[in-house]
């Protein structure tokens, strides 16, 4: 017979009768977990990947400082992308009055392939994006430029030999790139049009750009292609590089939930592996039947295998829907860090997530299956033959396989896949052990309680492998909302309480030189000690020890292309502040002021990979100057004070131009006198460093909101662990309740020990949940964030009552039902 | 113990079957050997315990001796692993049993089916309804096991039995379950079938009654066959 045929067969059945609706339920909330995640980071991604496209104009730009051959754009062509090219240089635009810098970029049709510009009909007009080009003759500026001309649409402007009419003012350019002052204004114009103005010199500064865009597939295989055709001088961008920080954190993101995820999928394996091994059990005789008849072991198998696919498929279809759901709503909790609106979800993740169903159910699922088909035909005369279980390490290796494919499909990282199947691994052995102690001890107590509490206790004892995997399941489940909601706030509190009373609060920069002594005088005066100013100097590190840092490989830790490659401020000081301490070296002597030292913070050096004795030359405003490192420095940044990485003696730097910073801690109540300061000195910026730690508090909260929100599924999970559990004693609970009561007792004395028996139960999961959860704060807090942990009992209290209460009434709700039927009725199923 | 030897449907040679349980090694079934014609219909009886069950399985190659063997229409079973006994069965044998056995999945028409699909027949679903109209359920095709009584269910599982057109049949106190009144109307049944069908039958019981129907009793005592009767 088609296996096929009696696997949908006995499935109409299977699902008429209820007994797969929890196998089913948690491959649902497994799949969903993880898809949720999946779509929703692929949303983001999505958004984060248009925008680094944007910023090329592009998928990939292949740049030149000499003209890009034809081949190149040939080539894309016939992988059936889109080119277009633009040339940029620098060049004076001329009025009859006046004449300015410009950089000229002469574009072909097509321009920009992503992203569009923004113009407007007159200088600060309304913006409106478009997709057109100037015509021939035509030029469309920058409202710098126009501000610096004087002029405005409609008027002729000189560029090189001919005259041309300005019809647009620019007001955004996907790929105009983020400084607003170094670049000259821009002028867009048709590359047809350029010959005609006899512009490029052979010297010219002339900078081409090939741009390619269109289809994912085709843009890797252009990559590849080209990759090795490029010329010394050409340079190949693409998203990745022009990605920003951003998508690195995008792809943190995934991983953590992807990881929060997994617990809702280790929790609904578990209750499918309970089903499975109901589902196995009550297939037995079935099985039995079908040898006795003449079936084959591989056909019977064949059959089981085909009915697990199918319920795969569907749960996981489902799963997808339930996942394509709760995407939106995890992205509604997380909008004020995301920030804008975002693409709709793709439907790319939708075949992994089905695939990973068939992962799951055939790790979790599968064994019981494989020992149902061994079941020897003799049980149809003898009963007492049954299933030949398989052994428990295949069952653990099948389950935990399972988990490591999709750990490592999920993370793409194998190292921390393996690193957290080891905690993981060490994190149940744990619980197991505390859910263990918990069951057991219970014992104690069944003497001293009426007879409801001691059915109720015995119930737990007796199934004492199933109730040690609900207890872990449940515990697991409040353990990380606990956690997240509890242990979080308490470490925030802990650090907040640990902060000085009067750790400056607000920061003012920008302070010019000749307004320090009146904003000093201006805190004087209201009764604030006047602060003490620090200077800053704008510098750039341009070598280490004579070698230009252009030509050091700063790849590898993160931060190191930061150090080396932005602007940084210098600032000097006398005395060492309390919140530095020396670590190698010597703080200067006022005998060394003025010499050319520098003291690094101890990061900065080791992302520099310098140490004392190295020397690093500084441009400061065009000129160079060349220090020593004199000493390390360790600083405590939790002091709010002040700091900087780079720190030289007085009397090196005086005579440059610099700008002034200090701090002050100001109540609440008093900081509108702010206002009166800015309003004295324009010029001065101040932060709100309550505002900002406000913020973030925000941020973290709103973080944390998706994480638990995904952990919401672990919850369910545990739920449906619950159920499986229910599930497989129902018929044993039917009996017992009708022998009971046929015994005599009244169905209310039955329904107390049901009562008992999972508020038990809860107390258990919420006592390990909780212990689990205070050890875990206590952790972090000592070793980790070194903070003296101060936690709320009450808080605790809470969870162990809700946790109670919520395990005792899905727990009697599951049973309610086997309950209530009459004892005549069962006893003659039986 | 061989009577009509030339046309031999079913040989039993020296059977024996031991298990290892807490208390040793104990023999279920010692040096059993008799021999069934095609056609013939023979009772097994004997007490709870005497074997009788353990013999049937190794008949059936349910189950594999410990000692001897079994050889049905010609092959014997300690020839052939799990699946090619299984094969055989499809094939040649039938199956009648105390507690009826159908699949609580597939309505009256795929329990009788199946043994037909298994054994590859395109025209299943014609002959299911042909032997179902024959044991009077012709309008109970599409009840489910539950749906049926206990006498119906029999019948069902009579239908699966006899729809293959096997070469032998056995039955395993096939009115065990049923009450007095269903229970002789199910052998009347039986028993009309395997005449019609020329069925070998080979039958457990401790129903004497039923037994004295067969042309031939086997006695079974403490796992060891007692003189013919």
């Amino acid at each position: 017979m088609n296996p096929l045929v009696l696997a949908l067969r006995q499935l109409r059945r299977e699902w008429r009768s209820g007994e797969l609706a929890v196998l089913i339920a948690a491959l649902v909330i497994a799949v969903g977990a993880l898809s949720s995640v999946g779509f929703a980071t692929d949303r983001v991604r999505q958004s984060v990947e248009r925008r680094a496209a944007e910023s090329l104009a592009a998928d990939i730009v292949i740049r030149s400082r000499n003209a890009i051959s034809e081949s190149f754009a040939q080539t894309a062509r016939e992988l059936g992308l889109e080119t277009a090219r633009t040339l940029e240089f620098p060049s004076v635009i001329t009025t009859p009055e006046r004449g300015q810098l410009a950089e000229i970029r002469a574009v072909t049709g097509g321009y920009p392939l992503r992203g569009r510009l923004k113009i407007s009909e007159r200088a600060y007009g309304v913006a409106s994006e478009t997709d057109t080009l100037p015509g021939p003759g035509e030029v469309w500026a920058e409202p710098r430029l126009v501000g610096a001309l004087g002029i405005d649409t409609g008027d002729e402007i000189q560029v090189g030999a001919k005259t041309f009419t300005l019809t647009r003012v620019i007001s955004y350019a996907p790929d105009q790139g983020f400084s607003f002052v170094e670049i000259a204004p821009m002028l867009v114009m048709r590359m047809d049009d350029l010959e005609g103005a006899q512009l490029l010199g052979p010297a010219s500064r002339v900078s081409h750009r090939l741009l390619v865009a269109g289809g994912r597939g085709a843009v890797d295989a252009y990559r590849e292609t080209v990759e090795p055709l490029l010329e010394s001088g050409q340079r190949l961008q693409d998203i990745e590089d022009a990605r920003p920080e951003l998508a690195r954190a995008v792809e943190r993101a995934d991983r953590f939930l992807n990881l929060a995820a997994l617990v809702a999928v280790l929790l609904a394996g578990i209750a499918i592996a309970m089903a499975a091994r109901r589902y196995a059990t009550r297939e037995t005789d079935t099985v039995a039947i079908l040898k006795c008849l003449g079936a084959s072991r591989r056909g019977v198998l064949w059959g089981y295998v085909a009915q697990l696919l199918l319920i795969a498929l569907a749960a996981g279809l489902a799963g997808i829907v339930l996942g394509y759901g709760a995407q939106a709503l995890l992205l509604f909790l997380v909008k004020d860090i995301i920030g804008e609106a975002l693409p709709a979800a793709s439907l790319a993740p939708a075949p992994w997530s089905l695939a990973l169903g068939v992962i799951i159910l055939a790790g979790f699922g599968l064994p019981p299956i494989l020992g149902l088909v061994r079941t020897a035909p003799i049980r149809v005369l003898r009963r007492d033959m049954g299933g030949v279980p398989v052994a428990g390490w295949l069952v653990y290796s099948i389950a935990l396989a399972a988990i490591a494919a999709i750990l490592i499909i999920e993370t793409g990282d194998l190292e921390l896949s393996l690193y957290v199947l080891g905690s993981g691994a060490g994190g149940a052995l744990l619980l197991g052990l505390g859910a263990a102690a918990l069951v057991f001890g219970l014992n104690r107590f069944r003497r001293g309680v009426g007879v409801a509490w001691r059915f109720g206790v015995a119930s737990i004892v007796r199934r004492g492998r199933d109730s040690i995997v609900q207890v872990m399941a449940f515990g697991l489940g409040m353990l990380v909302l606990l956690l997240l909601a509890v242990v979080r706030t308490d470490l925030l509190e802990s650090w907040q309480a640990m902060l000085p009373e009067d750790a400056p609060n607000q920061f003012m920069v920008n302070i010019q030189p000749d307004q320090r002594e009146g904003v000093r005088d201006f805190f004087r005066e209201r009764n604030v000690e006047p602060p003490k100013m620090q200077a800053m100097v704008r510098s750039r590190l341009v070598a280490i020890n004579g070698k230009p840092v252009t030509e050091i490989d700063f790849s590898g830790p993160e931060r190191s292309e930061r150090f080396a490659e932005r602007e940084q401020n210098l600032s000097w000081a006398g005395e060492l502040s309390d919140s530095n301490t020396v670590v190698e070296g010597e703080w200067w002597t006022p005998e060394e002021y003025g010499d050319a030292l520098i003291s690094l913070e101890e990061e900065a050096a080791t992302r520099l990979g310098v140490g004392l004795g190295d020397e690093l030359g500084y441009d400061i405003a065009g000129e160079r100057i060349t220090v020593t490192i004199d000493s390390i420095r360790q600083v405590d940044w939790d002091s709010f004070e002040p700091n900087f990485f780079m720190v030289v003696p007085p009397g090196l730097l005086e005579g440059y131009p610099a700008t002034f910073l200090t701090s002050v801690y100001l109540p609440r109540e008093r900081a509108p006198l702010l206002l009166e300061l800015v309003r004295q000195y324009p010029s001065v910026t101040v932060v709100d460093l309550d505002a900002i730690m406000a913020q973030v508090k925000s941020v973290m909260d709103q973080a944390a909101l998706a994480v638990e929100y995904i952990f919401l599924f672990t919850l369910a999970a545990g739920v449906l662990v619950l159920l499986a559990a229910v599930q497989s004693t129902r018929e044993e609970r039917r009996f017992e309740s009708a022998m009971l009561r046929t015994l005599g007792a009244a169905r209310r004395t039955v329904l107390a020990g049901v009562v008992a028996e999972f508020t038990l139960l809860g107390l258990l999961a919420a006592t390990l949940a909780v212990v689990a959860a205070a050890i875990s704060g206590w952790l972090l807090a000592t070793r980790i964030f070194e903070l003296d942990y101060q936690t709320s009992p009450g808080v605790w209290l809470i969870g162990l009552l809700a946790g109670t209460l919520f395990v005792g009434a899905t727990g009697v709700l599951a049973t309610r039902r086997v309950v209530r039927q009459p004892p005549l009725l069962t006893l003659r199923q039986r | 113990m061989t009577n009509s030897g030339k046309d031999a449907l079913l040989i039993v040679d020296d059977l024996g079957k031991a298990v290892n349980s807490p208390e040793g090694r104990l023999t279920i079934l010692s040096g059993v050997s008799f021999t069934v014609s095609a056609g013939d219909t023979i009772a097994v009886v004997g007490a709870s315990g005497s074997g009788k069950s353990t013999l049937l399985g190794l008949l059936a190659g349910l189950d594999e001796p410990t000692e001897g063997s079994v050889v049905i229409a010609g092959s014997n079973l300690n020839d052939l692993d799990e699946d090619g006994r299984a094969a055989l069965r499809a094939e040649r044998v039938g199956f009648v049993f105390q507690s009826f056995h159908l699949l609580p999945a597939l309505t009256a028409l795929e329990n009788v089916m199946l043994p037909l699909e298994l054994a590859g027949d395109r025209n299943a679903r014609r002959r299911a309804l042909e032997v179902l109209a024959e044991v009077g359920l012709a309008e109970r095709v599409d009840h489910y096991p539950n749906q049926l009584s206990g006498g119906e269910q029999q019948r069902v599982a009579i239908a699966r039995a006899f729809a293959t057109e096997p070469k032998i049949l056995f039955a395993d106190e096939p009115t065990g379950s049923l009450d007095t009144r269903t229970g002789d109307r199910i052998i009347e049944l039986l028993f009309d079938l395997n005449a019609r069908r020329d069925t070998t039958l080979v039958l457990v019981t401790h129903d004497e009654h039923l037994a004295a129907r067969c042309d031939r009793i086997l006695t079974l005592d403490a796992g060891r066959l007692q003189a013919a009767a």
